[in-house]
């Protein structure tokens, strides 16, 4: 039976894509067949942030208007060899997708995959209802930010009341907390929201905590998941969360800021 | 860590602290509203013109809201009648 999770947040560039990369690849990492879904119709950006941008023939639209097989469409990932990526059109708008569509595509994939990963696009309109309806568990991902908190809320909201899980009465779709973009450094100068607060306001449990780290864009310019730059802090966090996500327990790390040496702690810097 | 000279500079609420607060608040409100049946506005309205059919009231003097306590919910409806 394969797991569907969505990657979402209603606010734009707090990291979704990004998440969605790094979790979909340590899935894979571990021998688990995954496939991540670009559901930015319109606007992809998983296939520049996977590298695999200049192999896109078919796409997630293609398949759903029957134009294209799941086979066509689906981009084998060139580093890890259980992981996939099904593109978003670039072309068509987001009312190309259809709830029938999506969910045959889905039942198809769920043959012969483990687990599919839904990047939703920003925003709380169809492409993102899209994504997080047929989820079976939600990466809320946010950014210690006030826009960043209450827009999760509201995704919350909307997981708990226009999902199939919530319209069929089902069991709810479990939620993770990813916070990313951590500054700890602000945090104890009081200039940041600190976990201990964001969870307070959100009261979902904490998946993870991603610290603000230059490996991100570096990654992103060269279309690496960060998660396979496994010295930098960023990818050591995605590792644990996703092992968190298969039901490890894991400590969290990076909430501290580094000790500083005795000068700069005298004189600032 | 605050550096030494941090001392002399002037002390205001962290801004941290700030957000937290002005998020707890505006994020019950949000949720508050959005336990509302979808029907809501659309009675609202209605209520209104059958109102305005009888006495002269604008959008903003009538509020409707309902409370949802353990075993009954109680339909609240509040108009402004115009001062005579």
């Amino acid at each position: 039976m394969a797991k569907i999770i969505v990657v979402t947040s209603g606010k734009g560039g707090v990291g979704k894509t990004t998440s969605s990369a790094a979790i979909g690849t340590g899935l894979a990492l571990r021998g688990h067949k995954t496939v991540v879904i670009d559901f930015d119709v319109g606007l992809r950006n998983l296939d520049l942030i996977m590298n695999c941008e200049r192999r896109v023939v078919y796409d997630f639209i293609n398949v759903v208007n029957n134009e294209a097989t799941l086979n066509q469409a689906l981009i084998k990932d060139k580093r890890v060899e259980t992981l996939y990526i099904l593109p978003a059109s670039q072309t068509r708008d987001k009312d190309a997708l259809t709830r029938e569509g999506v969910e045959k595509v889905l039942i198809e994939l769920a043959e012969t995959f483990e687990y599919i990963v839904c990047d939703s696009p920003a925003g709380i309109e169809k492409g993102a209802l899209m994504a997080l309806y047929f989820a079976d568990e939600a990466v809320v991902v946010t950014n210690p930010e006030v826009s960043s908190v209450r827009d999760s809320d509201r995704i919350i909201g909307i997981l708990h009341s226009k999902s199939r899980r919530a319209e069929t009465g089902q069991e709810p779709i479990k939620e993770h907390l990813l916070l990313t973009r951590y500054d700890p450094e602000r945090v104890e100068l009081g200039e940041m929201l600190g976990v201990k607060d964001v969870q307070d306001i959100l009261a979902i449990p904490l998946l993870g905590v991603i610290p603000e780290s230059e490996a991100v864009l570096k990654c992103s310019n060269q279309g690496i998941p960060v998660i396979l730059e496994s010295q930098s802090d960023a990818g050591q966090a995605y590792e644990d969360a996703v092992s968190r996500l298969l039901g490890d327990e894991r400590p969290m790390r990076f909430l501290t800021a580094p000790k500083k040496g005795f000068f700069k702690r005298m004189f600032g810097g | 860590m605050a550096s030494f000279f941090d001392y002399f500079r002037s002390r205001k609420p962290n801004s941290a602290s700030v957000a937290k607060e002005r998020l707890q608040i505006i994020v019950a409100h949000e949720r508050s509203q959005r336990q509302q049946p979808d029907y809501l506005p659309a009675l609202q309205k209605e209520l209104l013109e059958v109102i305005k059919k009888y006495v002269q009231v604008a959008q903003d003097d009538i509020s409707i809201q309902i409370d949802n306590t353990d075993n009954c919910s109680v339909l609240e409806l509040n108009i402004t009648l115009p001062e005579k």
